[in-house]
């Protein structure tokens, strides 16, 4: 025990003096959680913003939709101009009893938009100005969905993603490093068994990744980003456990093959890097094509991410956890059986 | 010789091929227990893959190894803490101090951290305890490396070329620290290729050249055993060679632009005919060495 504890202090000690470690741990991942955050900031709450001339009653009931933002013109022609500029999708002018709509012809989605407003709008107030009551009526009530503010997709990912690169590079790293210095032989010539000298490592590596998520989560949570975590949060505790074995083995594996750390750095590049689009880390993979979003359902990172997004911002319960669990710890079986068997002492 | 039950390395006929290259060829050799032992060649001659079948770390395609009565292959738990080995490269964890360093391989052993300060004194480090690995001098890093593998107090040390790529200063200190080691009752084996090092440092010597040793005893007893002559240099000018000719117990007298060079087996009664002659200005007397046993048992020149 004192073995197992001294060598993880030593490691935990090599591991955080060294700032190339320390960058591409925490600040290199932190650096896309602020920048994607940023700009997906105001992403689903635009307002659509058209030019507007004249006032009136139309007028009126269509800044009370909430929906549309003006911007208001004195003439008709400056007001086209911007339409064909590209700069507004269109234009909406009240001359007495006439609405009049001028709409872009390449943004057709954002003007049968506006046209379905304006239409329903003046529809309404013509209703009003009868004083019949309406025939028919509409009931409508919001939903709850899951769909979700980038920063609450973001972090659960990014968070991942940090996590697979921290275990991979840092096993693999490790490993070609105490190679290369012998420090292997070392430990081989020590009555310490290998197991010990293993689980201290990975020890590190956890307790690295539950460093990871509780600044990641505390940057996101920031009111400029606003991330808000669900009650069910803990339960991203085991994943983190499972997902560092996993990439853990992974490293291992690629620090069997390579000789020197800039191979094995640019091995774990091209693994950790492709991973990471493909599991949906930075944009979410409901878009892409369907061979795609198969070959993501055998990698690893796609599944923590799963995990992740529902304890962390989705509010799930602990079933939540059986799938993702499974594949990581299948993930680190068969990838760490592989890596002990093609492990190398020396060169 | 000692007895069977003292000596604490028994090596019998060892070999290992790599390819068609035999790096070892039938090594045999035994160590007592307290002995400065070392293994010396040029580079390539098969000291270090000895030196890691020895060690445990190489399976010999044939032969015997015992340490301390055990056998070290297959990786023996039980014999590991009473074997200390400095490896050729300098081997230590990363970004730690050489105290922490001494303390991990300390708990590698499952020995306390007290030790730590003893091994850095006894390497004479204790000033740079909280100095990091990385920014130690040359020297310095190869006697914290030494200190490592003294740590868990084992009673066989290995020691593979400690004082390569070290400037002459640093060289004699290390050898201060390898005597030291020697006192406190460790059995030394350590390979070089600084012959004269060797001369100085070891009981025993074996000399090693493709792979096979040439020839094993002390220092000294190989060089008397050559049977060489002794050489004295003198100035040019100081005397002729016809009058060199003359002298008692002079074999051979040879002369270049810068001096001139008598070989004898007599060195005293020379030595003294030159004193009365008031030719001793600038005299140096050169006695063989390891170098001339290498060179008696090669045929070659040594070159490290």
């Amino acid at each position: 025990m004192t073995t197992f504890k001294s060598l993880s202090s030593a490691m935990f000690k090599g591991f955080y003096r060294d700032k190339m470690t320390i960058f591409f741990t925490f600040v290199f991942p932190l650096m896309f959680l602020v920048i994607f955050g940023l700009l997906f900031r105001d992403s689903g709450t635009d307002k659509t913003k058209i030019a507007v001339i004249g006032d009136g009653p139309v007028i009126v009931a269509l800044e009370q939709t909430g929906v549309l933002e003006f911007e208001r013109f004195d003439s008709l022609d400056a007001a086209v101009a911007k339409v064909q500029d590209g700069d507004l999708p269109a234009v909406v002018a009240a001359r007495g009893n006439t609405v009049e709509v001028r709409y872009a012809r390449s943004d057709q989605v954002k003007s049968a938009v506006v046209q379905g407003i304006v239409n329903g709008v003046v529809d309404k107030v013509n209703l009003g100005v009868t004083g019949r009551p309406p025939t028919f009526t509409v009931e409508s009530q919001s939903v709850e969905d899951s769909s979700l503010q980038a920063i609450q997709y973001l972090t659960p990912g990014i968070l991942s993603w940090a996590v697979s690169i921290s275990g991979v590079f840092g096993s693999a790293l490790t490993l070609v490093s105490w190679r290369k210095k012998q420090v292997l032989r070392r430990i081989r010539l020590a009555p310490v068994s290998a197991a010990t000298v293993l689980s201290s490592r990975v020890l590190v590596s956890i307790g690295t990744a539950v460093v990871q998520a509780v600044v990641f989560v505390a940057v996101a949570s920031l009111p400029l980003f606003g991330l808000k975590l669900a009650g069910s949060w803990w339960l991203a505790l085991p994943l983190l456990v499972l997902g560092t074995t996993a990439f853990f083995s992974i490293g291992m594996l690629v620090g069997a093959f390579c000789k020197t750390e800039e191979a094995a750095s640019g091995a774990a590049n091209f693994i950790v890097m492709p991973m990471a689009f493909l599991s949906g880390t930075f944009f979410p993979l409901d878009q892409a094509p369907a061979w795609l979003r198969t070959v993501s359902k055998v990698i690893p990172l796609r599944h923590m991410n799963d995990g992740m997004l529902d304890v962390l911002v989705r509010g799930k319960g602990i079933e939540a956890l059986v799938v993702p669990s499974a594949v990581l710890i299948g993930f680190t079986l068969v990838v760490g059986f592989i890596a002990s068997r093609v492990f190398r002492w020396e060169d | 010789m000692t007895g069977v039950l003292t000596s604490a390395v028994a090596v019998a006929d060892i070999r290992m091929s790599y390819g068609d290259l035999k790096a070892v060829d039938g090594v045999s050799f035994t160590v007592a227990e307290g002995e400065f032992f070392g293994i010396l060649g040029p580079n390539g001659a098969g000291k270090t893959t000895t030196l890691e079948i020895v060690e445990g770390l190489r399976k010999p395609d044939s032969g015997t190894v015992s340490l301390l009565g055990e056998s070290p292959w297959p990786r023996n738990p039980k014999l590991l803490p009473r074997i200390g080995v400095q490896l050729q490269a300098s081997s230590f964890f990363e970004k730690l101090t050489a105290k922490e360093q001494l303390e991990t391989f300390a708990s590698l052993y499952g020995v306390g951290r007290a030790t730590a300060g003893d091994m850095l004194e006894l390497v004479g480090l204790t000033d740079k305890a909280d100095t990091q690995e990385s920014k130690l001098s040359g020297g310095q890093r190869q006697r914290l490396s030494i200190a490592c593998a003294l740590v868990h107090d084992p009673d066989i040390v290995f020691l593979d070329e400690p004082t390569a790529a070290l400037d002459p200063q640093a060289r004699r200190n290390l050898w201060d620290v390898l005597r030291d080691i020697q006192q406190r009752g460790k059995t030394i084996i350590y390979t070089t290729h600084y012959l004269d090092e060797a001369e100085i440092l070891c009981d025993r010597v074996a000399i090693m050249d493709r792979g096979a040793i040439l020839a094993m005893d002390t220092p000294s007893a190989l060089v008397r055993g050559l049977d060489a002559a002794t050489h004295i240099k003198l100035q040019l000018g100081t005397l002729r060679v016809d009058e060199a000719r003359e002298l008692v117990g002079v074999e051979e007298v040879a002369e270049d632009e810068l001096s001139l060079t008598i070989s004898t087996r007599q060195p005293a009664p020379v030595l003294s005919a030159l004193a009365e002659r008031g030719a001793l200005d600038g005299l140096q007397v050169r006695t063989a060495t390891l170098e001339d046993v290498f060179l008696n048992l090669t045929g070659r020149e040594y070159r490290a």
